[in-house]
C-alpha cells in the first residue's frame, strides 16, 4: 500500500536510524541534508524551503508523520487550500508570514539561475506585487497569495510531487 | 462522519446468500441510493482537508462497500450487464486516454522544438513549428500525386519526374484508369487540398488567440509561482526548464517595458511615417532598376560577343538587391521604435513586397519564353505533318501496290518539338534561395527543377558559412584577436527569422506552381522540408546566439498562414491560365492534341459519364446560374461577418465587466480602512442618532 512504500523510502534513506517497526512510534527525525538528496526533489530549486516548511522545529527534521504530510500535500489528493497554505509557507523565506519583495526576489534568483538582471529582477518583483497585492501594503500575505493563486490555472499541476 | 449502513458489516456474509431473494424494490433503491453516495465520496476524497490516517480507513471502507454491493444490484441478466457496462466504461476511459497520449507522442520533432523554444524563445521556435507544418501538408500532397499519377503510370524508363513523360492515351492499362484526367484533377485537387487546410489552420489559430492570456491578470505572479514543475527529477530536464523560464521571464518583461514606455506621439508618428516614405522610395528605386536591366538584357540577347558581366547583369542585379535590402529595411525601421514582434511584421511585409516586384520580372520573362517556344512548336507540328504527308506519298510511290496502306505512324513520334510544359517544370525544380529568389534567367535556363536544387543547395551552404564557419571563427580566433569577438564585431549570429520564413513561404509557392508540370517536385520538396527540419535544428543550436530582446511570438501563426495564402493564390493563376487558355503542347504529356487541357474533363463527362449529367453539367455552368450564386456567396459573407464583429464586441464588454469587477474588489479590500474611517465620522449624522430631540416620555399617555 502506499504507507508502505513510503516507510520503505523512509527507511532507506538512513536504514541503520530508521526502524523498520513502527508500532511503538519511536521519535526518529531525518535531517535536512538525507531528505534532500532524493531524486524526487533533487532537481527542485525549492527543495530546502520544502523540507523546512514540512518540519515541526522549522530547520528540515522530518519526522516519519512530517514524511507523509509532505507527500500527501504534495501528492494529486491533495484539495487546492491545503496546498495554498504550504505554497505560501515555502516561499516565505524569511518565515515572517509575509511574502515580502526579498522573498520574491529569492524566489526568481532560484528560477532564472541569476540570469537576470538586477533592473530585471526589480522590476518582476515590482509587478508582481503590484498585481496581487491587494491590502496595499507593498508585500503579499497569505489573503493576496490566496486569491491570486486560487485563479492560476497551472498551480495543481505543478505544485505536484509524485512518489 | 458515519453513513448508516444498510447491511451492517457482521452478518453481511451469511447473508449475502438470502439477499438475492429477498431484496425488495424499496430495498434495492436504497442499496444503489448507497453505493452512490459511497462512489461519490471515493471521487471527493481528495477534497476533503483530513489527515492522510483517516483519508486511508474511510476510502478503504467506501471501496469494499462498492465492490460488494455493486454486483449484487440487479438481479440476473441485469447484474450482469451492468458489471458489464462498468467494465467496458473503465476501458473505453483508459483507451481514450492512451490514445491521446500516442497521437502526442506521435507529432515528430516536438521534443526538438521544445528544446529550441527554452533557448530561444517562442519567435524563433515558431518558425520550426511552422515547419513542421508545411512537412505534414507536403507529404500529404506527394501522397496524392504519388498514389494517383506515378504509380499507374509505371514505367521507369524516363525519368517520371516530368509532365512530357506522361502518356496522352485516354485509359491506361486493365482497370482502363484515366491517366489524363487523373492528371489534371491531381493538379486541381493539389491546390484545392492546399487552400482548404491553410484556411482550415487559419480559422483554428484564430480561435486560440484573443484575449486570453495576453492580458492575464497576475502574469508575473503566476510565472514566479507556477511555472516550476515540481515533478521534474532529471539534470537535462531541469536544465531546459531554467532556460525556458528565464526565456518566458525575458518575453514579459519585453511587454511590460513597452506599455511603459514614455512617448512622444508626434515625434513617433512623424518618424514613421518619414521611414515608410523611405522605404517605398527604396522598393519603387529596386522595381525601376530591375525593369531597366531586364529590357537592356533583352537586347543583349540580339547582340554578340558579350563580356561576362552582360550575359549574367541582371543575375548579379538581382542578388545584390536581394543581398542589400533586407538590412537597409531593418536598419530604417529602427526609427519607428515598435515591439519587436510588430517589427518582425513589418519587415516581413516589407520584404515580401521587395520579392513581389522581383517576381513579375520572372514571369514575365517566363511567359516570354514560352510564347517563343509555342511559335516553334507551330513549326515543327508543320514540319511534322509535312514529313508525314511525304512519307506516305513515297511509300505509295514506291509499293507499286495501290492496295497497301502505309502502317500507320503516331504524329507525335515523328519529331520531337520542343515540350514547353518540361522545360517550365524543368525550371519550377530549381529555386534559388531566398536571397537570390529572382535570379531570372534567360534562354533555355528557366527551369523550375533547377531553381530547386540550387535553392537547397545555397541556403544550406548559407548556413555553413554564415552561421558555422562565423562561430568557429569566433571562437576559436578569440584566443588570439585584438578585441572580444564574441562581445563585439562580428560575435556569433542570432537566428534570422524573417529570411527563413519568408524563404519557406516562397519555396513552397514555386512547389505548387510547378508541381502541375512537375508532379515529382513534392517529392524532392519533402525531402528538402526533412534535412531542413534536422539542419536548422543542429545549426541553430551549436552556432546562434538567441536575439537580444527576446520577444514572444503572437498567439497565432496567422500572419505566416496569411502570406502563404497569398503566395497560394498567386501561384494558382498561372497555372490555372495555362489550364484553361493556353494549348498544350503538340507532341508530349497527357493532354497532346487537345486544343485545351481542359478539354479532357469535357471529353469524360461526353463519353464516361450518363447522358443526363452532361445537360446538367452544362446547366450549372449558364452564367444566368452563376451569378445569383455569386451573389448569395457575397451575401453570406456580408452576414457571417457581421455576425463576428457582434460576438468580438460583446466579448469586448465582458472582458471590461470582468476588469471593473477586480476593480472594485481590489478598492473595497483597499479601501475598508479609509471607508471606515468616512463611515465613522459620518455616524452621527446617521438616522438613528438623529439630530431631533427623542420624544417626551409623556408624550404616550
Amino acid at each position: 500500500s502506499l504507507c508502505c512504500r513510503l516507510h520503505g523510502r523512509y527507511h532507506e534513506l538512513a536504514p541503520h536510524l530508521v526502524p523498520m517497526d513502527y508500532t511503538n512510534e519511536p521519535d526518529v527525525k531525518l535531517p535536512l541534508a538525507l531528505i534532500v538528496n532524493m531524486p524526487e526533489l533533487k532537481e527542485n530549486p525549492f527543495r530546502n524551503r520544502i523540507v523546512e516548511s514540512f518540519s515541526e522545529d522549522g530547520e528540515g527534521n522530518l519526522s516519519f508523520n512530517d514524511f507523509v504530510d509532505m507527500f500527501s500535500v504534495l501528492s494529486e489528493m491533495a484539495p487546492r487550500e491545503l496546498k495554498a497554505i504550504y505554497a505560501f509557507k515555502i516561499y516565505d523565506f524569511n518565515t515572517d508570514n509575509f511574502i515580502c519583495k526579498e522573498d520574491l526576489e529569492k524566489t526568481l534568483n532560484k528560477l532564472t539561475r541569476e540570469e537576470l538582471t538586477s533592473e530585471e529582477v526589480n522590476l518582476v518583483c515590482e509587478k508582481a506585487i503590484e498585481e496581487a497585492d491587494l491590502d496595499g501594503d507593498s508585500k503579499l500575505s497569505f489573503a493576496d497569495f490566496e486569491n491570486m493563486i486560487s485563479r492560476a490555472p497551472d498551480f495543481l499541476s505543478t505544485f505536484h510531487l509524485r512518489i | 462522519m458515519s453513513v448508516p449502513l444498510f447491511f451492517s458489516s457482521s452478518d453481511s456474509n451469511s447473508g449475502s446468500e438470502k439477499e438475492e431473494e429477498s431484496m425488495s424494490e424499496g430495498e434495492m433503491a436504497k442499496l444503489m441510493e448507497e453505493v452512490e453516495e459511497k462512489k461519490k465520496l471515493i471521487s471527493n476524497i481528495r477534497n476533503k482537508p483530513w489527515r492522510m490516517k483517516r483519508r486511508l480507513t474511510h476510502l478503504k471502507e467506501a471501496q469494499q462497500f462498492v465492490d460488494k454491493f455493486e454486483g449484487a444490484l440487479g438481479k440476473g441478466k441485469g447484474r450482469k450487464l451492468y458489471a458489464y457496462k462498468v467494465m467496458m466504461m473503465k476501458k473505453w476511459i483508459k483507451f481514450q486516454r492512451d490514445f491521446e497520449n500516442f497521437k502526442t507522442a506521435c507529432i515528430p520533432w516536438e521534443r526538438k522544438i521544445k528544446e529550441v523554444e527554452s533557448h530561444f524563445g517562442s519567435s524563433v521556435a515558431s518558425y520550426f513549428i511552422f515547419l513542421r507544418w508545411m512537412y505534414g501538408m507536403n507529404l500529404v500532397l506527394f501522397g496524392f500525386t504519388f498514389g494517383l499519377v506515378v504509380i499507374p503510370e509505371g514505367y521507369c524508363k524516363y525519368s517520371v519526374l516530368f509532365y512530357g513523360y506522361y502518356n496522352s492515351q485516354r485509359t491506361i492499362g486493365p482497370l482502363k484508369y484515366r491517366l489524363p484526367l487523373s492528371y489534371l484533377m491531381v493538379g486541381v485537387g493539389t491546390f484545392g487540398y492546399s487552400l482548404m487546410v491553410v484556411i482550415r489552420t487559419m480559422a483554428k489559430n484564430s480561435d486560440v488567440g484573443g484575449g486570453d492570456g495576453e492580458d492575464g491578470e497576475f502574469t508575473f505572479a503566476w510565472k514566479m509561482f507556477t511555472s516550476w514543475d515540481y515533478l521534474i527529477g532529471n539534470a537535462e530536464t531541469a536544465d531546459n526548464k531554467y532556460a525556458s523560464i528565464t526565456t518566458s521571464f525575458k518575453e514579459s518583461i519585453v511587454d511590460e517595458e513597452e506599455n511603459q514606455k514614455d512617448e512622444n506621439i508626434h515625434l513617433r508618428r512623424f518618424l514613421r511615417v518619414l521611414a515608410n516614405v523611405l522605404i517605398i522610395c527604396s522598393l519603387g528605386g529596386s522595381g525601376y532598376l530591375i525593369y531597366f536591366v531586364v529590357k537592356r538584357s533583352q537586347e543583349f540577347a540580339n547582340m554578340d560577343d558579350l563580356g561576362w558581366y552582360e550575359k549574367n547583369e541582371v543575375e548579379i542585379i538581382m542578388s545584390l538587391l536581394g543581398l542589400v535590402c533586407p538590412p537597409l529595411f531593418e536598419t530604417i525601421a529602427e526609427l519607428e521604435d515598435y515591439h519587436p514582434r510588430i517589427a518582425l511584421k513589418w519587415q516581413l511585409g516589407r520584404i515580401f513586397a521587395l520579392f513581389l516586384g522581383n517576381l513579375y520580372t520572372f514571369l514575365f520573362a517566363l511567359f516570354d519564353e514560352v510564347n517563343a517556344k509555342l511559335e516553334e512548336e507551330e513549326s515543327i507540328k508543320n514540319a511534322s505533318i509535312w514529313a508525314m504527308k511525304e512519307y506516305y506519298a513515297n511509300f505509295t510511290a514506291n509499293s507499286n501496290d495501290t492496295s497497301a496502306t502505309p502502317p500507320p505512324i503516331n504524329p507525335a513520334d515523328v519529331i520531337r518539338g520542343p515540350c514547353w510544359e518540361t522545360t517550365v517544370g524543368i525550371v519550377s525544380s530549381y529555386t534559388p534561395p531566398p536571397v537570390h529568389w529572382s535570379i531570372a534567367h534567360h534562354g533555355n535556363s528557366h527551369e523550375f527543377v533547377k531553381l530547386t536544387v540550387s535553392d537547397i543547395q545555397v541556403t544550406y551552404l548559407t548556413i555553413l558559412i554564415g552561421d558555422f564557419l562565423r562561430a568557429v571563427i569566433v571562437r576559436f580566433l578569440n584566443y588570439c584577436w585584438c578585441w572580444d569577438l564574441e562581445a563585439g564585431f562580428p560575435s556569433y549570429g542570432e537566428f534570422d527569422i524573417s529570411g527563413n520564413v519568408l524563404g519557406l513561404v516562397f519555396n513552397q509557392g514555386m512547389i505548387w506552381m510547378g508541381s502541375f508540370y512537375a508532379p515529382g517536385l513534392v517529392g524532392i520538396n519533402v525531402l528538402r522540408l526533412l534535412s531542413s527540419m534536422y539542419y536548422q535544428c543542429w545549426a541553430v543550436m551549436s552556432c546562434n546566439v538567441p536575439h537580444e530582446r527576446v520577444f514572444k511570438a503572437s498567439k497565432s501563426n496567422n500572419f505566416y498562414m496569411g502570406l502563404l495564402l497569398l503566395i497560394l493564390f498567386l501561384s494558382l493563376l498561372p497555372v490555372v491560365y495555362t489550364i484553361m487558355s493556353l494549348p498544350p503542347s503538340f507532341d508530349c504529356g497527357p493532354f497532346s492534341g487537345k486544343e485545351k487541357m481542359f478539354d479532357v474533363i469535357m471529353e469524360t463527362i461526353d463519353l464516361d459519364l450518363p447522358a443526363f449529367m452532361g445537360t446538367l453539367f452544362s446547366y450549372a455552368a449558364n452564367p444566368g446560374l452563376i451569378i445569383p450564386a455569386v451573389l448569395l456567396m457575397i451575401l453570406a459573407i456580408y452576414y457571417l461577418n457581421s455576425v463576428s464583429e457582434a460576438y468580438q464586441n460583446s466579448n469586448n464588454e465582458l472582458k471590461k465587466k470582468m476588469q471593473m469587477q477586480r476593480d472594485e474588489e481590489k478598492n473595497r479590500r483597499n479601501n475598508t480602512d479609509s471607508t471606515n474611517q468616512v463611515m465613522k465620522d459620518l455616524e452621527d449624522l446617521l438616522p438613528n442618532r438623529s439630530l431631533a430631540p427623542p420624544p417626551a416620555p409623556d408624550a404616550s399617555s
